[in-house]
């Protein structure tokens, strides 16, 4: 056991060093020239050229990675002289469009983020597993296919189609919410549930409808199994052979689908938070691209994958744990 | 061997069938299967209705006498910032604008007709999504068979490659590269413009959509390289990449066939959701994720400026969908419906 974990740990250290690598590839290399992109139309070749000395940018790639892999772990100084702007710690780059570090710009985003997910999260879960298992126990019958169909149209629709309809009618049509408005939880709470609820119903939804139909295969798979018909066999009664032979196997795989989904929702939700105009990392990322921020897009792309990278260990350990049969060598 | 056919639809063998059995492909068998398929059938129609709608888009407009690019201020109010006609009220109905001669509604300001705008919409939309997918299945099988017949190092580099891929923001990447990456397409070569940025969505789709299908056939190839015909043909002297395409290929296209009738929506939606946020094709092209984007101004004002086009992309990727489980149902009975 403590072998895997150390093995795995190790691998995905590996595995973060690699993305930093093409990451930073990806964003430097490609460009025709980074350094250009810095300031907009109107710009003298005199400020690119300052810009791309203050950025490091005239180093060769392998030493500007060298010193961005640097500025991760001990932080890094950008700038000479007396025009000189530090970069603390966990340093991801720094914004010279908005003037500020690219890891407070994102700390600044997370609570959004982080609420919107958090809040998806229990609502898909909640009804995408229940009617999930609601509909195995029903397999054939007009429920199934009731419970199958929405989740067919759930996972068809554009999530961006189902935001702006809910926006039309709810908000604009029939005004039972205010114009969303984000403000903190412990601010005014209830501004943020008026403004996060349908946030969260198009989120969810999308998710539930997935979660449905695997929900729903896993349990049929599980009560197919021989352990089932023994359960049965030597007289438990059927909610303790569903509940405790069924659900319990029949669930785990679930856990490592939404450990990754959840984590993949931490690195921001792109179109759910553009068309709520939630303050959140999917909007600043956007933003980033549009504004050609190129260190503010590249510090989001390496978090985001970050927590999946992450996640996926964590889900693998947890499965160990949910499911005594799973051998860890 | 014989009876395999029947009871193993999922891998066709090649050996003869006896006289006496009635010999019947896979495909045959398959859509039999899919004929008894009610909803599998209907939507089948409907697809083929709306694929047919694209392909003759020209014959449609032509006879409507609609254009998707040319301007209509007749059908605009000037005295309302150029909304459509009869839009600019507030007790203006839910479907105002919509007319005989532009059944969909004009765009809000140039008075371009929906209708063809849309017809024409679903032309580009389906060629990316249709290219992406051939792309992707292209990749996808031939890192899947490699992956999984090679084994070893080259299994795990592959694998870990596509860990790698699977653990980007896939979204935000793309919207991140589109400006570069269009760029260096145009310096390579590709003309400017729209067939730079088409080339580019199906390319960054693929790239990021390859890995599950190479998932999906790797673990088919892991036990197909077990069967005795390999073997045999191991024996026969063949060369790997006789083994590779002329006898492993072969038992893989039910899973490629599946995978891809299902991928195609998914691109769809993905394209859509692409342009919606402002990276698809340049603004006088029709596009549904740009018509869409532009109606968020008009929402409250135009409703079936949003209601139209975004149910017909609904409908058209919900028809695929259930196209796709239909496909999947009849090729591999035992997955869907345990």
């Amino acid at each position: 056991m403590t072998g895997y974990i150390v093995r795995r740990v190790l691998s995905m250290v590996l595995m973060l060093l690699l993305l930093t690598l093409v990451v930073f590839l990806l964003f430097s290399v490609l460009p025709t020239d980074p350094a250009r992109l810095t300031c907009g139309k109107a710009c003298t070749p005199e400020v690119v050229a300052a810009n791309r000395h203050n950025l490091g940018l005239d180093l060769p790639v392998w030493e500007q990675y060298w010193v961005y892999l640097k500025g991760i772990f001990v932080g890094r100084t950008f700038g000479s002289g007396t025009a000189t702007y530090s970069c603390d710690a966990p340093c991801l780059g720094y914004s010279f469009k908005r003037g500020e570090q690219v890891t407070v710009l994102i700390k600044e985003g997370f609570p959004a983020t982080f609420w919107l997910a958090i809040g998806a999260f229990i609502l898909w879960i909640t009804s995408g597993v229940s009617l999930g298992i609601y509909s195995a126990l029903r397999r054939g019958k007009w429920q199934d296919k009731l419970v199958m169909g929405v989740s067919l149209v759930g996972y068809s629709l554009p999530s961006f189609f189902i935001g702006l309809v809910l926006l039309f009618f709810v908000i604009l049509k029939w005004q039972l919410l205010p114009y969303p408005d984000y403000v903190s939880p412990f601010e005014n709470p209830l501004q943020f549930f008026q403004t996060m609820l349908l946030p969260w119903i198009v989120l969810a939804f999308l998710y539930a409808a997935f979660y449905m139909r695997l929900t729903r295969n896993q349990m049929l798979d599980t009560l197919g199994e021989d352990y089932i018909r023994t359960a049965r066999a030597k007289g438990l009664r059927e909610r303790i052979v569903i509940r405790r032979h069924g659900l319990r196997a029949g669930l785990t795989p679930i856990v490592t689908a939404a450990g990754l989904d959840l984590a993949g929702l931490l690195g921001g939700a792109i179109i759910t938070e553009r068309i709520y105009s939630l303050p959140g990392i999917g909007s600043l990322a956007v933003n980033s691209v549009v504004d050609a921020d190129l260190p503010l897009t590249v510090g989001i792309t390496l978090v985001t994958a970050t927590f999946i990278i992450v996640a996926n260990l964590i889900v693998d350990l947890l499965y160990a744990v949910i499911d005594p049969r799973v051998r860890l060598v | 061997m014989a009876t395999a056919v029947d009871t193993e639809p999922s891998v066709p063998t090649e050996s003869a069938v006896p006289e006496e059995i009635q010999g019947r492909s896979l495909s045959a068998i398959a859509w039999g299967r899919f004929r008894r398929d009610k909803v599998g059938m209907w939507a089948l129609g409907i697809l083929i209705f709306l694929l047919l709608c694209a392909l003759l888009a020209p014959v449609i407009t032509n006879v409507m006498s609609v254009d998707p690019y040319s301007l209509n201020p007749d059908a605009l109010d000037k005295e309302n910032g150029g909304v459509p006609l009869g839009c600019g009220l507030p007790s203006s109905g839910f479907f105002c604008g919509i007319s005989r001669e532009h059944p969909f509604g004009v765009e809000p300001g140039t008075g371009r007709d929906l209708f063809a705008r849309m017809l024409y919409g679903l032309r580009i939309s389906l060629l990316i999504a249709f290219s992406a997918t051939t792309v992707t299945v292209l990749l996808g099988t031939l890192f899947g068979i490699v992956s999984g017949y090679v084994g070893g190092r080259t299994d795990n580099l592959i694998g870990r490659f596509m860990d790698l891929i699977l653990a980007f923001p896939q979204l935000l990447i793309i919207l991140a590269l589109s400006g570069v990456l269009t760029q260096r397409l145009e310096a390579m070569g590709v003309p400017e413009g729209n067939p730079a940025r088409i080339t580019y969505l199906i390319l960054v789709l693929s790239i990021f959509g390859w890995p599950y299908l190479a998932r999906i056939v790797r673990g088919q190839v892991l036990s197909i390289r077990e069967r005795e015909f390999v073997e045999a043909s191991v024996a026969m002297g063949s060369g790997t990449r006789r083994i590779l395409f002329t006898e492993i290929l072969p038992n893989l296209w039910a899973p490629i066939m599946i995978y891809a009738t299902l991928t195609l929506p998914t691109y769809i939606a993905t394209e859509a959701a692409l342009s919606f946020l402002g990276v698809g094709l340049l603004p006088p092209t029709p596009s549904f994720g740009a018509t869409l984007a532009d109606s968020v101004t008009y929402m409250s004002i135009i409703p079936s400026y949003l209601l139209i086009p975004g149910t017909l992309l609904a409908i058209l990727v919900v028809t695929f969908n259930l196209v796709g489980d239909s496909v999947r149902d009849a090729l591999d009975p035992r997955a869907g419906r345990v």
